[in-house]
C-alpha cells in the first residue's frame, strides 16, 4: 500500500502544484518539499525489511489476459534509488525555492518536477518491465518539459528537443528489447526475468535483446556516442540539472544496466558492448570536460565521464566491479548534485558561469567557495572524500579484471590512470578558475553569499561526502550492503569498505593520477587562458551537428520526395488506392478458394423476392447513373434500393432491422432533400467530358465491377454454408432468463452489449453536435442564397393577382395533407411510445422509438413550416441529447450501487392496474436514454439544417443579391 | 434465395464503389449510402438467411436456440444503420460547408485544372 502511495503522491502533488496561483512560490515549495519528505520517510520505513533481504511487493491485475500486472517491487537496490530520488529531490526543492525568480511561473516548474519524481520512482519500483518502459518514457517526457522550462529561449528549446528525441528513441529501442526478453522468458515480471538469466544468455535472441536494451540505457545515461544531448540539456534551470543530471534521469540508464545485470551480464558480448562504451565515454567525457568554459557544461561532461565509469564497471562481468559501480552511483549523486547547486549559486549571485570571466570568488563568497571546493575534490577523488573510495575500488578492479583478450586487461589500468589525471585536471580547473585569482571584475552582478537556506542543501551533501569519505564502513556500509544484496542476491561478494588498504598498487595509481592531474593543469594554463572555444583534437566530432543533419535528412530530404511520390491531396486517387488495396487483400486471402471454388448450388429462387431485388438492383444502378445531373432522381432511386433492403430484412426474420432501416430511410431522405438546395446546378452538356476522363471512367468501372463481383461472391459463398456454432446461442438462450426480455436483438443492445450501445449513442450525440456546430458558421454559396425559383414563381403569381397576398400560395400549398399531418402528430407520439415500451419483448425499442418521435416532429416542420412549429412547440434537442446520455450513464452507474459491474441490468416485472404486467428492467431506463438521445440527435441535425433556409433568407433580405443567371 | 441477395449485394457494392470514385460530393454521398446498404446486408447475411425465425423467444419456455435466426449480426447491423445515418448527416453538412467555402462541389474543393 505504501508502495503505491510512494508513486502516487508525487503525481497527485504535481496536479495540485499545477493548479496553484503563479506567485505561490512558498506554497509550491512547501507542497513539493512535503511530498519529497513523506516519500523519504516512507522509504526509510522500508529499510528494516529490505535490509533483512525481503522484497516488498504489490501486484494489481492490469491485463490479466496478457499476463501483465501492475506490479511494484522494492528490494535493496530499488530502495537505494528511491532514497536518492526522494532525498535529493527534497534538497533540490529547497534549493529551487531560492533559485527560481519570482517572475518565473513556478507552478509549472514544481508540477513538472514532482511529476518527474513520480516517474523516476515508477522506474525504480517497477516490478514489471513493460511498466518500467512506460515510466521510462514518462521521465523522458518530463525531462523535456523541464529542460525547456524557459521556453522563450531557443537554446532551451533545442536542448529539450534533442534530449527528448534521443532518449525517447532509445526508450523505444529498449521497449523492443524488453519485448524480445519477454518472448525469451515468457514473462515481463522482473523476478522471473532475473531468475531466467541462464536461459536468456543462451538464447539465440540474446544479442538482439541485449543491443536494444543497451541502446535504451546508453541514450538515457548519455553514453558515447549519444552523450551530446547532456551538455545541451544544461539550458535547464540549475535545480533541474542538479536533480536530473546528477542523481536521477541519467542514472536511470545505469540503473537499468545494474537491474538487469544478473539476467544479461556475464557474456563476452556484454563485456565488449558495455565496458567498451563505458571506457570510451569515461575518457572522452573527462577529456572534453577540461576544456569547457561554462561551469555547468564542465560538470555535464564530468557527469558523462562518471556515468562512463559506472558503465565500465558494470561491463566488467565481475560482482566486485558491480559493487564498485553501485557505490559510485551513490557517491556521484552526492558530489555532483552539490556541485551543480554550487554552480547555480555562483550563476545566481554573479550573473555568469563562464570560467573565463569568473575569478577570485572565494573572497566575496567564502562559504560557498569552501563547499564547492570540497565537493570538487571529491569529484577529483582526493582521499578522505567519498569519490576517493569508489575510485580506488575502480582502480583495483581494472587490475583484477579478466578480459576476453589479455592485452586489453593490461591496458585498462593505464586508461584508468589517464581518466584519473583528467578528472583531477577538470576539478582543479573548476576550483582554481572560479575561486582563486584576482578579485572578480566586470561581472553582471556583484557576487555575494546566497541566502542561508539556498546553501543548506549543498552543505548537507558536502557533509555526506566527508562522512562517507572518512568513515565509509560505518556510515554508508549498511546502505551499500542492502543495495548490493538487491542486485546480486546470494552472489554478493565479500568486499572491504575502508579508507586505508595499505600501500598498494591502486594507491600508487591514485598518487600518479593526482600528480599528473596537477601537472597537466599547469601545462594547460596557457592554452586555457586564451579562452579558445572547443576541445583540441575532437573539435569536429560534434554530435550535435550530426544529430541536426540526421533530423534534416529525415524530415526534409527524405520526407519531402516521399510525400511527392506517394502523397496526394486529391480524394479520388486515395479512394481508388484504398479500394484497389482492399480488393487485392481480399483476392490474396481468397486465392486458394478461388482456384477451386466450392460453391454450393443455389436452392431455387422465390419469384417475389427476385422481382423485388431486380427492382432494387435497377434502382442502385439508376442512382449511380443519375447522381451527377439529376440529384432528386438519384435520391428517389436510392430510396428504392433502401426499401429493397428493408423488404429483405423482413423476409429473413429481422423485424427490428426492417423497422430501423425504414425509419432511417425516411430521415435520410428528408435530410438530403434539405441539403439539395445548397448544391450548385449541374446541367448535362454544360461541362463536356474531358478527353482524360474516359480512360479514368473505364478503370473506375473495372474497379467497381471487380469489387461488386468479389463481395457478391463472398456473400454467396458464406451464406450458402451451414452456420457453425457461435456465441449467438448464448444470447438467444439467456435473453429471457437473464435479460428479462423476449426480443433477443433488443436485449443484446441494451443489456448484453449495453456498453457498446453506450458508445454508439455517444458517437451519435457527438455527430449531432458537430453538425450543429458546423452549421452555425455555415456560409452558403452566393448563388444559392436567393429564395428558390419555385417560391419566386409562387410569389410572383400572388403579387400579380390583386385578390391575393404574397405568400398565400405557399401557405395554402398542400393544405389538406398539412392538416392531416397536424392531426397525426399525437398518434405518431403514441406510436413512438408504444414501440418503445414493447421493445424489450417485441420488435421496437429505443432506437426505433426515438426515430419515430423525431419523424413526428419533422413531419410537422415539413407540413407547416419552421416558424409555425416553433411558435407552438419548442423542442430542445440539446437537452434531449444530454438527458439521454445522463440516463444511460446513470443506469450503468446504478449497477455499481448494487456492487455489480458497470451496466449490469436488473429485471423485475411489475403488475400495474390497467396495463397489466409491465417489465421494469433497469435496461428499460437504459433504453430510455437511447430513445432520448436518438430523438435529440436526429432532431438537432434535421432542424439545424432546416434553419439554414430561414437564416439565409434573413441574410438575403439584408444584402440584396442579384438572382442567379441561367448559365451558372 | 441466397443467390438473388448475393447478386443484389454485388450490384449495390458496384454502384456504390463507382459513385465514391466520382468527382462530385453528391455522388459520393449517394455512393456511401448504397455501400452501407450492401455492407449491412452482408453482415446480416453472415447470420444466414432464414425465414420465419425472428429472434423473439417465448417467455419462460425452454429455448432451443437453433429454432431462431442468429440475433447477433442483427444487433450489430441495427446500430450500424443508425450510425450510418449519422455519418451521412455529417458528410452532408461537411459537403455543404465545403461548397459554401470553396464555391465548388468537387471532392477536392477545387475544380480540376484550376
Amino acid at each position: 500500500m505504501l508502495l503505491i502511495l510512494l508513486i502516487a503522491l508525487p503525481f497527485v502533488g504535481s496536479l495540485i502544484a499545477a493548479l496553484l496561483p503563479t506567485n505561490a512560490r512558498n506554497a509550491e515549495a512547501w507542497l513539493a518539499g512535503a511530498i519529497a519528505l513523506s516519500g523519504l520517510l516512507i522509504t526509510a520505513s522500508f529499510f528494516q525489511d529490505v535490509a533483512a533481504g525481503k522484497v516488498a511487493r504489490l501486484a494489481v491485475p492490469w491485463l490479466p489476459m496478457l499476463g501483465v500486472d501492475f506490479s511494484l517491487r522494492m528490494d535493496g537496490f530499488a530502495w537505494l534509488f528511491t532514497a536518492l530520488v526522494t532525498g535529493i529531490g527534497l534538497l533540490v526543492v529547497l534549493y529551487a525555492r531560492y533559485y527560481m525568480s519570482p517572475q518565473d511561473p513556478v507552478p509549472r516548474f514544481f508540477a513538472f518536477l514532482l511529476a518527474f519524481m513520480g516517474s523516476m520512482l515508477g522506474i525504480v519500483l517497477s516490478g514489471n518491465l513493460l511498466q518500467l518502459a512506460f515510466f521510462w518514457e514518462l521521465t523522458s517526457l518530463f525531462s523535456f518539459l523541464l529542460i525547456g522550462y524557459w521556453h522563450h529561449s531557443a537554446v532551451a528549446r533545442d536542448g529539450a528537443r534533442m534530449a527528448l528525441t534521443i532518449t525517447v528513441t532509445g526508450g523505444l529501442a529498449m521497449l523492443a528489447g524488453i519485448l524480445v526478453l519477454g518472448q525469451i522468458t515468457g514473462s515481463y515480471e522482473l523476478d522471473k526475468v532475473l531468475a531466467a538469466g541462464e536461459r536468456i544468455r543462451n538464447h539465440s535472441l540474446y544479442l538482439p535483446a541485449l543491443v536494444l536494451i543497451l541502446l535504451g540505457a546508453f541514450t538515457k545515461s548519455a553514453q558515447f556516442p549519444f552523450h551530446f544531448w547532456l551538455p545541451h540539456a544544461m539550458a535547464a534551470p540549475t535545480p533541474v540539472s542538479a536533480y536530473l543530471h546528477s542523481a536521477t534521469m541519467v542514472k536511470a540508464g545505469v540503473f537499468l544496466l545494474a537491474r538487469l545485470w544478473p539476467a544479461l551480464a556475464g557474456t563476452d558480448a556484454w563485456f565488449w558492448l558495455v565496458s567498451g562504451t563505458g571506457l570510451a565515454t569515461l575518457l572522452l567525457g573527462a577529456y572534453v570536460a577540461i576544456f569547457q568554459h561554462d561551469l555547468k557544461r564542465l560538470l555535464a561532461y564530468s557527469t558523462i565521464s562518471n556515468l562512463g565509469l559506472i558503465t565500465l564497471l558494470l561491463g566488467m562481468n565481475s560482482p566486485l566491479a558491480a559493487v564498485a559501480a553501485i557505490f559510485h552511483i551513490m557517491n556521484h549523486a552526492t558530489f555532483k548534485a552539490s556541485l551543480f547547486m554550487a554552480a547555480g549559486i555562483i550563476d545566481h549571485e554573479s550573473g555568469t558561469r563562464d570560467i573565463r570571466r569568473l575569478s577570485g570568488l572565494r573572497r566575496p563568497m567564502p562559504y560557498t567557495a569552501t563547499l564547492a571546493m570540497v565537493a570538487a575534490t571529491a569529484m577529483a577523488g582526493v582521499p578522505l572524500l567519498n569519490g576517493f573510495i569508489s575510485k580506488e575500488m575502480f582502480f583495483t578492479e581494472t587490475l583484477l579484471v579478466t578480459t576476453p583478450l589479455p592485452w586489453l586487461g593490461s591496458i585498462l589500468p593505464y586508461a584508468a590512470i589517464l581518466y584519473g589525471i583528467f578528472s583531477v585536471t577538470y576539478s582543479l580547473r573548476f576550483i582554481h578558475g572560479t575561486f582563486f585569482g584576482p578579485p572578480p571584475v566586470d561581472l553582471p552582478r556583484q557576487p555575494k553569499e546566497p541566502p542561508h537556506w539556498m546553501r543548506f542543501p549543498v552543505e548537507l551533501l558536502v557533509l555526506l561526502c566527508l562522512v562517507v569519505g572518512i568513515a565509509p564502513g560505518f556510515s554508508v556500509g549498511p546502505l551499500l550492503d542492502v543495495a548490493v544484496l538487491g542486485v546480486l542476491g546470494d552472489a554478493k561478494p565479500a568486499y572491504n569498505l575502508s579508507v586505508w588498504h595499505g600501500f598498494n598498487l591502486p594507491l600508487l595509481m591514485s598518487a600518479i593520477a593526482m600528480a599528473g592531474g596537477v601537472l597537466l593543469y599547469l601545462a594547460l594554463q596557457r592554452y586555457l587562458l586564451t579562452g579558445t572555444e572547443g576541445t583540441p583534437f575532437v573539435r569536429h566530432m560534434a554530435g550535435k551537428r550530426l544529430f541536426e543533419r540526421t533530423l534534416v535528412t529525415l524530415s526534409w530530404r527524405i520526407a519531402r520526395p516521399l510525400e511527392g511520390l506517394l502523397g496526394t491531396r486529391r480524394l479520388q486517387p486515395q479512394l481508388r488506392l484504398l479500394v484497389a488495396v482492399a480488393a487485392a487483400a481480399a483476392l490474396a486471402a481468397g486465392w486458394d478458394w478461388l482456384a477451386a471454388p466450392a460453391l454450393r448450388l443455389p436452392d431455387g429462387l422465390d419469384p417475389t423476392l427476385t422481382i423485388v431485388w431486380l427492382i432494387g438492383m435497377a434502382c442502385a444502378v439508376g442512382a449511380a447513373h443519375q447522381a451527377k445531373f439529376h440529384r432528386l432522381r438519384a435520391l428517389i432511386l436510392m430510396g428504392g434500393a433502401g426499401m429493397t433492403t428493408v423488404i429483405t430484412f423482413v423476409w429473413f426474420s429481422a423485424p427490428d432491422l426492417a423497422l430501423t432501416q425504414m425509419l432511417v430511410e425516411i430521415v435520410t431522405t428528408v435530410l438530403i432533400l434539405l441539403g439539395l438546395r445548397w448544391l450548385p446546378r449541374r446541367i448535362p452538356g454544360i461541362d463536356p467530358l474531358q478527353p482524360l476522363t474516359l480512360p479514368r471512367r473505364l478503370s473506375d468501372l473495372t474497379i467497381a465491377l471487380g469489387a461488386g463481383t468479389g463481395v457478391g461472391l463472398m456473400a454467396y459463398a458464406v451464406m450458402r454454408r451451414p452456420l457453425p456454432d457461435t456465441i449467438s446461442h448464448y444470447f438467444t438462450e439467456r435473453a429471457y432468463s437473464e435479460g428479462g426480455g423476449t426480443n433477443v436483438v433488443n436485449v443484446i443492445l441494451v443489456d448484453f452489449r449495453g456498453f457498446d450501445t453506450l458508445g454508439e449513442i455517444t458517437v451519435l450525440g457527438i455527430v449531432a453536435l458537430t453538425v450543429y456546430a458546423l452549421l452555425r458558421r455555415f456560409r452558403p454559396a452566393p448563388e444559392s442564397i436567393a429564395i428558390p425559383e419555385q417560391q419566386r414563381v409562387q410569389n410572383a403569381y400572388d403579387s400579380a393577382r390583386p385578390d391575393r397576398q404574397p405568400g398565400l400560395t405557399l401557405a395554402e400549398y398542400m393544405l389538406v395533407p398539412g392538416v392531416l399531418m397536424r392531426l397525426l402528430f399525437p398518434f405518431m407520439l403514441a406510436l413512438a411510445l408504444y414501440l418503445f415500451l414493447r421493445g424489450h419483448n417485441l420488435p421496437g425499442g429505443g432506437f426505433v422509438a426515438g426515430l419515430t418521435m423525431a419523424i413526428a416532429f419533422i413531419v410537422q416542420y415539413m407540413a407547416n413550416g419552421t416558424r409555425w412549429v416553433e411558435s407552438r412547440i419548442r423542442l430542445h434537442p440539446l437537452r434531449w441529447i444530454g438527458l439521454g446520455l445522463v440516463f444511460a450513464l446513470l443506469t450503468g452507474i446504478g449497477a455499481w450501487l448494487a456492487a455489480h459491474p458497470f451496466l449490469t441490468s436488473h429485471t423485475r416485472y411489475l403488475e400495474l392496474p390497467v396495463l397489466g404486467k409491465v417489465p421494469l428492467a433497469s435496461a428499460l431506463f437504459f433504453d430510455l436514454g437511447v430513445f432520448s438521445l436518438v430523438v435529440g440527435a436526429t432532431a438537432l441535425i434535421l432542424i439545424a439544417l432546416a434553419h439554414q433556409s430561414l437564416r439565409s433568407a434573413l441574410v438575403a433580405a439584408r444584402t440584396p443579391v442579384s438572382p442567379p443567371s441561367k448559365e451558372d | 434465395m441466397e443467390l438473388i441477395v448475393a447478386l443484389g449485394i454485388g450490384v449495390l457494392v458496384a454502384s456504390g464503389v463507382w459513385l465514391i470514385l466520382r468527382p462530385r460530393t453528391y455522388q459520393v454521398i449517394i455512393g456511401l449510402s448504397l455501400l452501407s446498404y450492401a455492407v449491412n446486408l452482408l453482415i446480416f447475411g453472415m447470420g444466414r438467411l432464414r425465414e420465419n425465425a425472428a429472434p423473439v423467444v417465448e417467455a419462460g419456455a425452454v429455448i432451443d436456440a437453433s429454432q431462431y435466426t442468429d440475433p447477433l449480426p442483427q444487433a450489430l447491423v441495427l446500430t450500424a444503420i443508425v450510425i450510418s445515418f449519422a455519418t451521412t448527416a455529417l458528410f452532408l453538412v461537411v459537403l455543404l460547408a465545403s461548397r459554401g467555402l470553396t464555391g465548388t462541389d468537387h471532392v477536392d474543393g477545387r475544380e480540376p485544372g484550376s
